[in-house]
């Protein structure tokens, strides 16, 4: 069964245009003039139950919105999505008892009284049995080793802290498909570990279904089977991520140690029967990149045969350059083009 | 459901113990603002009996009864409501199984039954020995006005949450919320009972819903309005509630649509 259903999803948005100056802003007080931004233009992806699904895009790409109809926070324009079987925003008190949201930039536990306060009341709103919900909470405190902080109120906490009692707070009530929108912004590396670990953790034993937006491309790595990727309303990629490390890389680096200097124009006469390009770092140190289509063994074998070599590394693209690369260009053309290698 | 709704009056009225300190100073402020005006109408009424049906010992006690309610039905609804859309937090309240404008009202009433408790009474207490307070002595009125009270509470609350609610259609409502206030004061009959403005204000005002919140109820408080009548009161003040809903509505279906583009 599908977790998540979205066919041609549209959001468009009016923004009031500000006239310049005086007689501009006479003329507003009288008529407004509105501009029309779309924010999520026709996306249609489909997510199985038991996935966890990376939706990665740069600032203003249409994520959060999307997220936002996903929750049935935002009514969508036009377009059709089902989610956990329900239409969000039409059946809202409904839906939302099955699904769980963590905002990164944003608390949804109450300010002034203690963690497990907030804990109790959420579990009034969405009515969990008492029993239920102490079976749940003692687990997700013993897993996130929330133990001490319980009885702190929410504002003493530090954001670490926090965020992981948002995470238990938006678990209490089991529910089977979990939006996470930046769960990992501002932390140290040690919780962005524990809470990935988590997430994995809970996805395996419950099935739980995950949407998670980020910046982070590790939490990609770590977490993710499939990734969506957003860039200015549409969506430029769907699917695995070593495809689309593999589509989108655009070759290796090999760094060499030379026992002797190497001069540029030394180095360039040594591959220039094939088209790569060196980088030099210093007297005895050298980078070469070498793109796909160029035969890997060829360029070390013309390396290895023409120079005295004391090291070598590789260097495989990694996920960083590869999703800065795309965000540059801003364009699916390059995906059309380029051969799929795998 | 109705549980988790009433749990919300209760964490709102603990959460206003922990802060009832800055209470006590309202009541004096309370108490100065009743005195002010009870020498203000002692001077206009100076030697005349009765002012548009008032005597000056109804209207002392018309101004204690008035102020005193305002302390009860008075809340911040519409500046929560708007800097929750301003902030975007609203959208927390959106994935919550609940509804937003009810869990607010219950809010306002948690807050409006510690007024109640912790300011209405004492200072009442405290206007009645400093101030020629006549009370009724008819337990009938006493109850029957309490009752109409928790409709001046209902229908203020109303007004506040669709002040609140202009917050998603204009950048920024702070000069309609202080017109709301300015308005709700003057034409509830707080200030100036309503039979003292001109016959042609006096008729507006029967058609607008603010004589609903303080001075109807406070005229049948006073005396002036027999006991007979109340039922006509609360016929006025249940119509104002229904009518009231509409808007509200409309607006807040309008709201979804345009929602939260504050934030991204």
């Amino acid at each position: 069964m599908l977790a998540i259903d979205v066919k041609d999803l549209r959001k468009q948005f009016k923004v009031q245009k500000n006239r310049e100056g005086l007689s501009g802003a006479m003329k507003d007080l009288f008529k407004r003039q509105y501009q029309e931004v779309t924010a999520v233009k026709d996306i249609t992806f489909q997510i199985p139950q038991g996935e966890i699904c990376g939706y990665i895009g740069e600032n203003g790409a249409g994520k959060s919105t999307t997220i936002k109809m996903l929750t049935g926070i935002l009514v969508p324009t036009s377009g059709e999505l089902v989610v956990n079987g329900y239409v969000p925003h039409r059946e809202r008190e409904k839906f939302v008892n099955g699904i769980g949201v963590v905002f990164g930039q944003r608390s949804q536990l109450w300010w002034d009284i203690g963690v497990i306060e907030s804990f109790q009341l959420l579990r009034k709103v969405y009515g969990v049995p008492q029993a239920d919900f102490n079976k749940r909470l003692n687990n997700l405190v013993e897993r996130l080793q929330l133990g001490d902080l319980l009885n702190r109120p929410v504002r003493k906490l530090s954001l670490g802290q926090r965020m992981r009692c948002e995470i238990v707070a938006s678990l209490l009530h089991n529910p089977s498909i979990v939006f996470l929108d930046e769960p990992t912004i501002g932390l140290d590396i040690v919780v962005k570990t524990e809470i990935r670990d988590f997430l994995l953790e809970m996805n395996r034993e419950e099935g739980t279904t995950i949407l998670l937006t980020t910046h982070d491309l590790q939490d990609i790595e770590a977490l993710c089977s499939r990734v969506i990727m957003l860039d200015d309303g549409a969506i430029i990629y769907d699917g695995g991520l070593e495809q689309l490390k593999t589509t989108w890389s655009k070759g290796r680096e090999i760094q060499f140690q030379f026992a002797e200097v190497m001069s540029i124009s030394q180095l360039q006469a040594l591959t220039k029967s094939i088209a790569v390009s060196w980088n030099r770092e210093n007297e005895y140190s050298a980078k070469l990149f070498v793109p796909n289509e160029v035969s890997f063994s060829d360029a070390m074998g013309l390396v290895v045969g023409g120079a005295n070599i004391r090291d070598i590394k590789i260097f495989e693209t990694n996920t960083d350059d590869i999703v800065r690369g795309i965000y540059q260009t801003g364009s699916a053309e390059v995906l059309t083009k380029e051969p799929v290698l795998s | 459901m109705t549980r988790v709704y009433i749990d919300f009056i209760r964490m709102r009225f603990l959460m206003m113990l922990a802060y009832r300190v800055n209470y006590y100073s309202g009541i004096v402020i309370y108490a100065i603002n009743i005195g002010a005006y009870y020498f203000l109408w002692k001077a206009i009424y100076g030697s005349q009996e009765t002012l548009a049906g008032f005597s000056l010992e109804q209207m002392t006690t018309y101004l204690a009864i008035s102020w005193m309610a305002r302390a009860f039905y008075f809340n911040n609804l519409d500046r929560d409501i708007a800097n929750e859309i301003r902030d975007g937090s609203v959208a927390i309240q959106m994935i919550r199984p609940y509804n937003y404008l009810i869990v607010k009202l219950m809010q306002g009433f948690g807050e409006g039954l510690f007024r109640f408790m912790l300011f209405m009474i004492p200072g009442l207490v405290i206007v009645c020995l400093i101030f020629p307070v006549k009370l009724p002595t008819d337990l009938t009125v006493w109850a029957t006005y309490l009752g109409m009270l928790v409709f001046s509470f209902l229908i203020n609350s109303q007004l506040n949450i669709m002040t609140g609610l202009f917050a998603f259609f204009v950048e920024n409502n702070e000069g309609l919320m202080r017109m709301k206030r300015v308005m709700v004061d003057l034409f509830s009959g707080v200030i100036i009972p309503i039979a003292f403005f001109p016959g042609w204000l006096g008729s507006i005002m029967t058609w607008l819903p603010f004589q609903a919140i303080t001075y109807l109820p406070s005229a049948i408080f006073t005396g002036r309005t027999p006991l007979s009548e109340a039922g006509h009161v609360f016929l006025i003040q249940f119509a104002w509630l229904a009518v009231l809903m509409i808007p509200i509505v409309i607006m807040w279906r309008a709201a979804r649509q345009r929602l939260f583009v504050q934030g991204g």
